[in-house]
């Protein structure tokens, strides 16, 4: 088990800067999961890890130890490829075992190993198999067996459930978070799937554009984001946004924006404009259009059995998502409504993507209070 | 579908074939055919209207023939130490190619060019370079002191062996490259990858997971060569014409069939030649099952 530290990690390949001084602090046996659109740079920053790619600049320490010059083969660390990358000439039992051969171990003390291991993944049952013999969820336990008979002070997963169906997925989810709770060794997991985030992580990284954006619990992301980009990368169905102007009116400061939304603002407020205002869909309520804050029109209802949602459009390009407690009355799709929320549950954005702590969002009377 | 769909479909199928086959029979059955029926006839280059049947006499001449014997025996020596020299040789510069060295798509093409250059030329330059009186390597030899005298290469029965082989290796190595290189570029870099942080080294990679992963495409290279270099006329025919030191079991065969002018004794020859190619074919297939192994 090892920490893992990285001090302004850059990665350029040729003139192309894909990770921008990255400085990151991962706990012994701490399970962190990057996070980001496709492309941001996550796996490239799992590889630096991992010694695959060399950093152009910065610092990789391990267990405290300086390893920016180590090679992958001596960091202690095992990589799960989205791709699996199991030897195909090599049964199942040979691809778990490959690294224990050069081990200089005693053979039944390799197939030991092997066969613990195979059991704790339930693929003992395949062990002569070929690779290409396996489903995709077998392969990726061989995938995982393979890691886990070295004993590594590292896991890094880059993408394991990717190329899984659904069904599979949650189920391998699961299974991976109680290797981390069984072998309570670090792990560092990547993938652009925010609930499979949510779901295993003690930490999120959200990565974008080679930058961190930030790093917290999945409740100080869901709750507490530092900017735009994490507010709508974490949550599903994503944080609704309203770009809103600031203006003087004769009570006070206040914003406005489509839907005839007025909000008044508080003198403590901050002197940087609101530039954009956000609610989670779970903040919404709807009601008649003269009582909500916002006026839309209810375009469309999904019914998910235990969840609907409703898209209200608010103006040409602007529709907005609310999780319904019930399917609403057939006849009231298509119609005006109104969208109410408590001033809580509004996050106020600057020009910049910044989120503003103070934006002095006043209370108004008869608030409906989260539910 | 229904049984009269599926007989239109098959119609249609024979249609499509029908071009195709028309030109394999008239450019390689018709001939192979030929041959083989003069093989059992005593006829004459000259005249080959008159002829009789004379059984497998002309099989029996050709193997109680000790130049026969020389012919194979040149052609199985050709043949080995050729084609080991290029797939090692080959699988080499492909693993360097295949690696992420600077200057390797320059490599690349550069490696095309013995093979892009035409047999007879590329065999004329050679047997220049290697003149003993006028030739460059010579003059390089004698240049750092090696040899006080030239080395009459092409003209030595002892070395010309050697100089054929070291030709067919230059000219045909960038061939087993490219075969290997193509089998190189389909194994998933990843894998290399999850070996590397697998602690799992150099040599032992390449023992366990390259080699075996290489080798349909080792195989197919090898089955190339092997059956092109039993074959071959040109290199040693173009250098040293019927020397017996190199004289090819094609050149045997053409030696009967247009200097002797012996079309039955000729053909029997080429027959032989056909029945060396695929027996050793059915071997090489066989060995590597080569009609089973398959990359993934
Ligand atoms: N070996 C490479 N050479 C050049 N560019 C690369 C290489 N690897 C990744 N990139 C680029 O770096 C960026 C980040 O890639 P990656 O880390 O794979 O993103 P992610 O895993 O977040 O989808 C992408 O724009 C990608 O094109
Ligand atoms: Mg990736």
């Amino acid at each position: 088990m090892a920490s893992v530290s990285l001090q302004s990690v850059s990665k350029n390949f040729g003139t192309h800067a894909v990770i921008h001084a990255v400085d990151l602090q991962i706990e012994d046996g701490e399970f962190v999961v990057f996070v980001g659109p496709s492309g941001c740079g996550k796996s490239t920053l799992l590889r630096i890890v991992a010694g695959l790619v060399a950093p152009s600049n910065g610092v990789v320490a391990i267990g405290g130890e300086d390893v920016t010059e180590v090679p992958a083969s001596r960091r202690g660390v095992a990589f799960v490829f989205q791709s699996y990358a199991l030897y195909p000439h090599m049964s199942v039992a040979r691809n778990i075992g490959f690294a224990l051969e050069t081990l200089g171990l005693a053979k039944d003390v390799v197939n030991q190993k092997v066969l613990a291991v195979a059991r704790m993944l339930k693929v003992d049952h395949l062990m002569d198999r070929r690779p290409r013999e396996l489903s995709g969820g077998q392969r990726q336990r061989v995938a995982i067996g393979r890691a886990l008979v070295r004993q590594p002070e590292i896991f890094l997963f880059d993408e394991p459930l990717s190329n899984l169906d659904s069904d599979l997925r949650m189920e391998m989810r699961l299974e991976i978070a109680r290797l981390h709770k069984d072998v309570k060794t670090t792990m560092i997991y990547v993938t652009h799937d925010q609930s499979e985030a949510m779901t295993l992580a003690d930490r999120i990284v959200v990565l974008n554009q080679g930058r961190i954006e930030q790093v917290g619990t999945p409740r100080e992301l869901y709750h507490a984001p530092d900017n735009r980009f994490v507010a709508g990368f974490i949550g599903s169905p994503r944080m609704n946004f309203m770009s809103v102007s600031s203006h003087m009116a004769a009570d006070g400061p206040q914003i406005a924006g489509a839907g005839h939304l007025i909000l008044a603002l508080d003198a403590s407020a901050d002197e940087t404009p609101v530039a954009e205002i956000g609610i989670r869909p779970e903040n919404l309520r709807l009601v008649d259009q003269e009582e909500g804050r916002i006026r839309c029109i209810l375009e469309r209802v999904e019914d998910l059995g235990h969840e609907h949602f409703g898209y209200c459009r608010i103006s040409d390009d602007t529709v907005w998502v609310i999780r319904l407690p019930q399917a609403p009355l057939p006849d009231r799709i298509g119609k005006p409504a109104g969208l109410d929320f408590p001033a809580s549950a509004v996050f106020a954005f600057a020009a910049d993507g910044r989120r503003i702590l103070s934006a002095g969002l006043k209370d108004q009377a008869g608030e409906a209070s989260l539910p | 579908m229904s049984a009269k769909l599926a007989r239109r479909d098959h119609r249609a199928a024979w249609l499509f074939l029908l071009p195709v086959t028309a030109v394999i029979l008239l450019v390689a059955v018709w001939p192979l055919a030929r041959t083989f029926y003069f093989s059992f006839t005593n006829a004459y280059l000259d005249d080959p209207s008159a002829y009789s049947i004379v059984g497998f006499d002309n099989f029996i001449e050709v193997v109680t023939d000790h130049s026969w014997w020389i012919a194979v025996k040149n052609t199985l020596v050709f043949t080995v130490i050729s084609v080991a020299i290029e797939t090692v040789l080959g699988l080499a510069i492909a693993l360097l190619l295949n690696s992420a060295i600077p200057g390797r798509g320059l490599a690349r093409a550069a490696i095309l060019v013995p093979w892009a250059i035409p047999v007879v030329v590329a065999t004329k330059m050679w047997e220049w370079m290697l003149n003993d009186q006028f030739g460059v390597i010579n003059k390089i030899l004698s240049g750092l002191g090696l040899v006080d005298h030239g080395i009459a290469w092409t003209a030595s029965s002892s070395l010309i062996m050697g100089v054929v082989i070291f030709v067919d290796v230059w000219m045909t190595t960038p061939f087993m490259v490219l075969l290997i290189l193509a089998g190189l570029q389909l194994i998933s870099p990843e894998i290399f990858e999850a070996a590397e942080v697998d602690g799992i080294p150099a040599w032992k990679r390449f023992w366990s997971i390259t080699l075996p992963m290489l080798r349909p495409a080792i195989g197919v290279a090898v089955l190339f060569r092997v059956l092109d270099a039993l074959r071959m006329f040109d290199l040693a025919y173009v250098l040293a014409a019927s020397n017996e030191n190199v004289m090819t079991v094609s050149i045997y065969a053409r030696d009967r069939l247009i200097s002797f002018q012996e079309l039955g004794v000729g053909s029997a020859a080429s027959t032989w030649v056909f029945l060396l190619v695929a027996l050793v074919a059915i071997i090489i297939i066989g060995v590597l099952r080569l009609d089973r192994a398959t990359g993934a």
